[in-house]
């Protein structure tokens, strides 16, 4: 838990994807700047393919060839990272793959019983993740990314290729985990009502080589959130949706 | 509805018990048919140099009872143990490292090449010349031997590692003890798996060559007395017992090892 009082900067002047084989190099991210304010959950949005996920890997720092500059403040913070596929580790259980996550003998593995009950998987603690629906899997990998408390918890399109169910159940989910403990959340998604209904701000990325070009604050209340017809009207607004 | 399931679910297993007990029938079968073809043969030709399938029994026994046979075995067993062991970790080590460096790779690839193809025998020759007759130097040309093969099973694995799960380790700060205990090693136990099956009986026989040429005990030091004595029926008995501990070994610590390392699959 690093002390934190400077919100967060991501400054990127450009991201090349070198040439490979038959393909020429590629300018994926350009002129891209802008501030995190702790404990906001902003949503990133843009055409599919428009370089969201290489953002998210560059502010984690998992892609270090960027120019530019990512400041997640003094000391290192936590990061919790939720990916596109649950990345879980087939041949740990359930409770093995959250706990792997914490040092050993932390304290905050007392949660984990109260965190699998949340997302509904109690009875799962001792299965082995291959033998879990891709739903249930993408909740163990919620249930990991929250027990670390992290200080920034990237999440990159959790809840794609689910049925529509199963995602607004765990986008609920979401909600309820982030309001219990409010910490800063940068989330990838195509889906504007998605990004509408979880965001409390907007950055909205152009295709090609991307680019900022919306900043856009969220005005709705928690209890707007759980109105079809308010989200969707704040998503016409933002979207200029027809 | 419950009943017929619950008495298909009872033929089913009924069957499978009767599939298991005719593979042993079978098993046992073509044993004893071996043993009686080998009988006739030997009545047949008669001859000093090929015993009768009794005759080795008792040799059998008697080595039992004089506690030579327990001693040589246990000393072969304790050297396949040892170059076993150091073979694995230290080929696994190399495989990993040249799996995960391109630049390894390029670089010590021929080298690999050179001892898998140099013949076990040079290998034992040249460590006993140039450490001596010692239980260091034989232990040392059987880990040798093998090294290479463990080597280039465990590079494939490593070539092949999930990207996606080293980054997770990576963000959730893992560190390298935790990533190769929890990550890294679990892929690669199929590739080691192999590698011990294929090893150990690599190993026992590269060990039996060792004790022969260079050591004053063990099983390979009795085949060699019995040579010299020209006595089939001890080498017979020997090398039924040798099996015998191979099987033992590979049913009751390698296979219950693999099962325990695959029960996540589904």
């Amino acid at each position: 838990m690093a002390p934190v009082t400077e919100p967060y900067r991501v400054r990127i002047e450009s991201k090349v994807y070198p040439p490979v084989a038959n393909r020429e190099a590629h300018l994926v991210l350009r002129d891209i700047d802008f501030a995190i304010e702790h404990r906001s959950f902003v949503v990133m949005t843009g055409p599919s393919g428009c370089g969201k996920s290489t953002l998210l890997n560059i502010i984690a720092g998992l892609d270090r060839e960027f120019k530019g500059r990512v400041d997640l403040g003094t000391g290192e913070p936590t990061i919790g990272y939720i990916f596109q596929s649950p990345r879980l580790l087939p041949w740990r259980t359930v409770q093995e793959n959250i706990e792997l996550v914490l040092p050993p003998g932390d304290a905050r593995a007392e949660r984990i019983p109260e965190l699998l009950a949340r997302v509904g998987l109690t009875s799962y603690a001792s299965a082995y993740p291959e033998r879990l629906s891709l739903g249930m899997q993408r909740r163990v990998a919620l249930a990991r990314g929250f027990v670390l408390e992290p200080d920034i918890l990237l999440m990159d399109e959790p809840f794609v290729s689910l049925d529509d169910p199963t995602a607004r159940d765990l986008r609920q989910l979401l909600i309820d985990l982030w309001h219990r403990r409010p910490t800063t959340v940068l989330f990838v998604t195509h889906d504007r009502n998605e990004a509408t209904m979880l965001g409390t701000r907007i950055l909205r990325l152009s295709g090609g080589s991307a680019t900022l070009v919306q900043d856009e604050a969220v005005r709705l209340s928690p209890e707007d959130r759980s109105d079809p017809e308010k989200v969707r009207a704040e998503q016409r607004r933002i979207f200029n949706d027809a | 509805m419950q009943s017929s399931s619950t008495a298909r679910a009872s033929l089913v297993s009924a069957s499978g018990g009767n599939a298991w007990i005719a593979r042993l029938a079978w098993s046992l079968g073509s044993l004893l048919a071996f043993l009686i073809f080998w009988d006739v043969a030997a009545n047949l030709i008669d001859h000093r140099h090929l015993p009768r399938p009794l005759q080795v029994w008792q040799t059998l026994l008697e080595q039992i009872r004089t506690g030579d046979l327990l001693f040589h075995v246990g000393m072969t067993l304790a050297r396949v143990l040892v170059s076993f062991v150091l073979a694995m970790i230290i080929g696994g080590a190399i495989g990993l490292a040249l799996g995960r460096s391109k630049t390894a790779d390029n670089l010590f690839d021929s080298w690999l090449i050179f001892f898998l193809n140099l013949p076990a025998l040079v290998i034992i020759i040249l460590c006993y010349v140039w450490f001596g007759l010692t239980e260091t130097a034989a232990v040392l040309a059987v880990a040798i031997n093998k090294i290479p093969n463990v080597a280039v099973t465990v590079r494939e694995g490593a070539r092949s590692l999930s990207r996606d799960l080293n980054e997770m380790a990576q963000i959730y700060r893992f560190g390298w003890w935790k990533t190769l205990r929890h990550v890294t090693l679990p892929q690669l136990a199929p590739f080691f798996a192999a590698a011990a099956r294929s090893g150990l009986s690599l190993v026992w026989k590269i060990v039996l060559v060792v004790e022969l040429l260079g050591r004053s005990n063990g099983v390979g030091f009795q085949l060699h007395t019995a040579f010299q004595l020209f006595d089939v029926s001890m080498i017979l008995a020997y090398a039924v017992s040798f099996i015998f501990v191979v099987q033992i070994i590979e049913m009751g610590v390698l296979q219950p090892i693999e099962a325990r390392v695959n029960r996540w699959r589904r």
